[in-house]
């Protein structure tokens, strides 16, 4: 286990495939407690960038520590201490919310009575007592993102990657789910969040832009802004890919 | 035991339940292909429709007619129609053999050594032709015999047959046919058990938790090794009380040879599962890698000794062949464990390789 | 002839009512945006219209004909994308292309012309050659779309067309849509995103089923009562839990660069700054700002459901 400081820390990471590289010399680095946007055209690389901080990929070269641990060495490790929300939702549909809860306190190790009271806990949190024995298939979007977020949390991780968490969600649900990642950020815990809407792009305390595989811009979501004249993150993500394009 | 092993363990257990017309197909398909395959696949005949002409119309003649008709292979449909109909009745399937008795047929019965009777057999079906051919000479020779005062035997075979006495063909399909089901049903279960994670994107989730390969393998073949194990109880018992089969060897014995022979399953599948990437694919390389080899390969039909060299040797790999010995030598032979530890060995050996393999191809990585 | 007619639309899953007897009419030329999150009803309103569906209740009239009972008709004039890419992954674009042309019995000629112009407004033509597979997300759309336009149908039907593409292939995409109304198709679309609400020219907001406005983007946006101001600060999330309960305002939402609050009572920004020093919340700056429909979007659905509570008690 290294400490400097950053929960992730990463200096010229690259990924081929093939003669092909999708991840391309990145550096960056993300501070405890902070909510780190990663966004960036279909194909430039965010989701190999994010599969390789999970340990999900192995990198071609480069170095990367993720919540103190090295991608190369401590894989197991890493996926002790992150949480993990995929793009699609992830969990069992055909299992009840409570039985989702159970079985990933059970994949991350907790003990029975951990579980019980972990399963008590985010029941009450999510305010889901109501549905807990219904299948999970039967919840509205909202919920099941706000329930995949919370199981992503059962093991307590410093780290928690969110690809693309409000995709399809309504702008009241949305909101919601944004006040919890605002909450997890003041205890302390990490935030990696991708995503397509540049309104919801602004939550996020620093923003990185990719493209063809490269980090372009990687500032404060207000910063970003004044730099490029624009109102809108929409506005900026457009003049940030069009000026690579020239 | 191991807490992620178990929660595994009954998660899925809570997607077998949470679907039950699966579950009901999984337990109801065997039972229905045994009813289907034991009444189809039989090599005894029956009530062959048989045409007699009798020119004779002598004690002697009806005597031999009556003799005949006292079988239940042949079922005489009609008597003395003009021969020039016989090609007619065989077109119109009316009848599968035609029986002639010649008018001197009682007069040569008493005097000659050889008493000519004309068979005309419909061999549109070569295989029921020749049986009928075998069964009606046996018959007439034995008659012959009895009823030939100038034939003396000078010695007479008297064939003792083990095992299946009667020479039933459920003894020998039965056996084959759990065998069959069983090795398809295992493997098919788990064939899809990784991939449709895969397919829905569960596996991503679990893949990013800190859960070793052993444990997602372990996990999933534990509860189906106790679905499949319902699933042989239930072929069984339908094989001993409906078709008859005895048990003659230990049940106990036996139930734990299928055990051995639903992991042999059971990793088979597993590691379909671990190269192919659709349910579909699974779902095809499990089948056709489980029930063409068992059905051809096995002894199960075609007697291993009569195949090309080899297909012998190939049929040494097939779990089946050495399945079949095990069952047919428990439930017929009544052998024990030390007369069939060689076989038991063989599949014990082949499930740990299988599953051995299955968790080294199996990648905790996206590629 | 107004091309889509819609009247008291009604369809059900089962116990789930997904479309609650909504009405609306797509003219000629007209892009017609049906907003809403997953599950509020879109999909389920395309597919009766393209005749996939039958409806429960309610009448589709498509070109003046009845949609119910003549499919056939509806089929051939009807250019539809579904929400899923619904090409043929293992051939290439030009293969796909010619595919359709031939589906709808467009003879080579014709075909050839068409694909001349697609090809132009789509920037496909360096990637005629390639699978469909191995095309970016944005390429994809584009190309289900040109395969659509193929038989050069007069009104096109598209499901989420833009479901996870980036900015700016979303805008190369929107831009093709809008040259196509220009050209007098008319386009029945949906989407998620609210951005691309604001480039159609009528849009209805859905949410479970039900229709919350129907009107143009900017006589909506003046539908918005109050004045509203936007409060940019660090702590967002300690700021929007101290106020969005307060009775000062009757809209208080999260926004990245802040919180949007109306003011109802007219206290203006001075007024407002009173408040939060009084509530201890602490800003960078407070100022007036113009409702977009997120905000439209956030105040139906809340008059939503305060009047649904209401019906209850």
């Amino acid at each position: 286990m290294t400490n400097s400081g950053y929960t992730v820390h990463v200096e010229n990471l690259t990924r081929m495939f093939g003669t092909f590289k999708a991840v391309d010399n990145v550096s960056f680095q993300v501070k405890p407690g902070e909510i780190f946007g990663f966004l960036g055209a279909n194909g430039a690389g965010k989701t190999t960038t994010i599969r390789m901080l999970c340990g999900l990929l192995l990198p071609t070269s480069g170095k990367a520590i993720v919540a103190g641990y090295d991608v190369y060495k401590d894989t197991e490790a890493i996926k002790r201490h992150i949480g993990y929300m995929a793009q699609r939702f992830s969990l069992y549909e055909d299992l009840t919310v409570r039985e989702n809860i159970e079985f990933y306190g059970g994949v991350y190790g907790l003990n029975r009575k951990q579980i019980k009271t972990k399963t008590a806990e985010l029941l009450d949190y999510l305010k889901l007592w109501e549905h807990a024995d219904k299948l999970t298939a039967s919840l509205p979007l909202g919920w099941k993102q706000r329930m995949a977020l919370s199981t992503a949390l059962l093991h307590n991780p410093d780290l928690i990657f969110l690809d693309e968490p409000t995709s399809g969600v309504d702008p009241e649900s949305r909101r919601n789910f944004w006040m919890l990642i605002y909450e997890l950020s003041e205890q302390g815990k990490t935030i990696f969040v991708t995503t397509h809407f540049m309104d919801e792009a602004e939550y996020c305390h620093r923003l990185s832009i990719m493209r063809d595989g490269k980090i372009v811009e990687l500032d404060k979501p207000q910063s970003l802004k004044q730099k490029y004249k624009a109102d809108t993150m929409q506005d900026v993500f457009m003049k940030v890919v069009q000026k690579v394009e020239a | 035991m191991n807490q992620i092993l178990l929660s595994i363990i009954k998660k899925e257990f809570w997607h077998i339940l949470r679907d039950p017309q699966t579950l009901v197909i999984i337990l109801l398909m065997p039972i229905l292909m045994l009813f289907l395959f034991g009444y189809a696949i039989t090599l005894e005949m029956k009530d062959i429709t048989t045409v007699i002409i009798d020119h004779s119309k002598t004690p002697h003649s009806r005597q031999f007619i009556e003799k005949i008709r006292s079988t239940d292979f042949f079922n005489i449909t009609g008597f003395n129609i003009p021969e020039s109909q016989i090609e007619d009745i065989f077109f119109r399937r009316q009848a599968r053999c035609v029986l002639v008795i010649p008018s001197d047929f009682a007069s040569d019965l008493q005097t000659e050594m050889r008493t000519k009777i004309q068979l005309i057999i419909d061999a549109s079906d070569p295989n029921a032709a020749n049986f009928i051919n075998n069964y009606f000479a046996q018959l007439s020779m034995r008659y012959n015999n009895e009823n030939n005062p100038r034939l003396a035997m000078p010695f007479s075979v008297e064939p003792r047959i083990f095992y299946n006495p009667d020479l039933k063909s459920d003894y020998f399909f039965v056996p084959g046919l759990i065998a069959v089901l069983i090795l398809l049903i295992s493997a098919l279960l788990t064939s899809i058990a990784i991939v449709r994670e895969k397919e829905i994107g569960t596996m991503e989730q679990i893949l990013v938790s800190p859960v070793h390969p052993v444990q997602i393998i372990i996990g999933k073949v534990i509860p189906y090794t106790i679905l499949g194990f319902i699933d042989s109880i239930l072929i069984l018992l339908v094989g001993h009380f409906w078709f008859g089969v005895p048990v003659i060897g230990s049940i106990v014995f036996l139930l734990f040879a299928l055990v051995i022979y639903i992991l042999t399953g059971l990793s088979f599948g597993l590691m379909i599962s671990t190269i192919t990437d659709s349910q579909q694919m699974a779902m095809m390389a499990a089948l056709l890698s489980t029930i063409l080899p068992t059905i051809m390969l096995s002894g199960f039909i075609f007697p291993i000794k009569s195949m090309p060299l080899i297909f012998q040797y190939v049929s040494k790999i097939v779990p089946a062949t050495h399945f079949l010995e095990i069952i047919r030598g428990i439930m017929l032979k009544g052998n024990t464990l030390l007369d069939l530890k060689v076989q038991l060995g063989y599949l014990f050996g082949l499930a740990g390789l299988l599953i051995l393999v299955s968790v080294r191809k199996f990648s905790t990585k996206l590629e | 002839m107004i091309p889509i007619v819609i009247n008291n639309l009604k369809k059900s899953y089962g116990a789930v009512q997904a479309v609650k007897g909504v009405s609306f009419e797509v003219e000629v030329g007209e892009v017609f945006g049906l907003i809403g999150p997953d599950g509020a009803g879109k999909t389920t309103i395309i597919r009766t219209l393209v005749s996939l569906l039958d409806p429960d209740e309610g009448e589709i009239i498509f070109m003046g004909k009845n949609v119910i009972g003549n499919t056939k008709f509806v089929r051939s004039n009807i250019g539809y994308m579904p929400q899923r890419f619904s090409l043929y992954r293992d051939l290439t674009v030009e293969e796909n292309l010619r595919f359709f042309g031939d589906l709808f019995k467009v003879s080579t000629d014709v075909q050839d012309k068409l694909m001349k112009k697609l090809y132009a407004f789509s920037k496909l033509a360096p990637f005629k050659n390639r699978r469909a597979e191995a095309l970016s997300g944005g390429m994809k759309q584009k190309l289900a779309l040109s395969c659509m336009l193929m038989h050069q149908p007069k009104v096109i039907v598209l499901d989420e067309p833009t479901f996870g593409v980036d900015p700016v292939s979303r805008s190369e995409f929107w831009d093709i849509l809008k040259s196509l109304a220009h050209e007098g198709t008319s386009v029945l679309v949906s989407t998620a995103y609210m951005d691309e609400a604001e480039l159609c020219d009528k849009i209805a907001l859905m949410f479970q089923g039900n229709f919350l406005a129907l009107d143009k983007p900017d006589k909506l946006l003046q539908s918005y009562e109050f004045p509203l101001y936007l409060i940019e600060t660090d702590q967002v999330h300690t700021a929007y839990n101290k106020l969005y309960k307060l009775e000062e305002f009757s809209d208080c939402n999260l926004f990245g660069n802040g919180l949007h609050v109306s003011d109802k009572n007219n206290y203006g920004e001075a007024g407002i700054k009173g408040i939060l020093d009084k509530k201890q919340v602490e800003y960078k700056s407070v100022h007036r700002i113009e409702a977009d429909l997120e905000d439209i979007f956030l105040k139906l659905i809340k008059d939503g459901s305060e009047t649904s509570g209401r019906e209850q008690r």
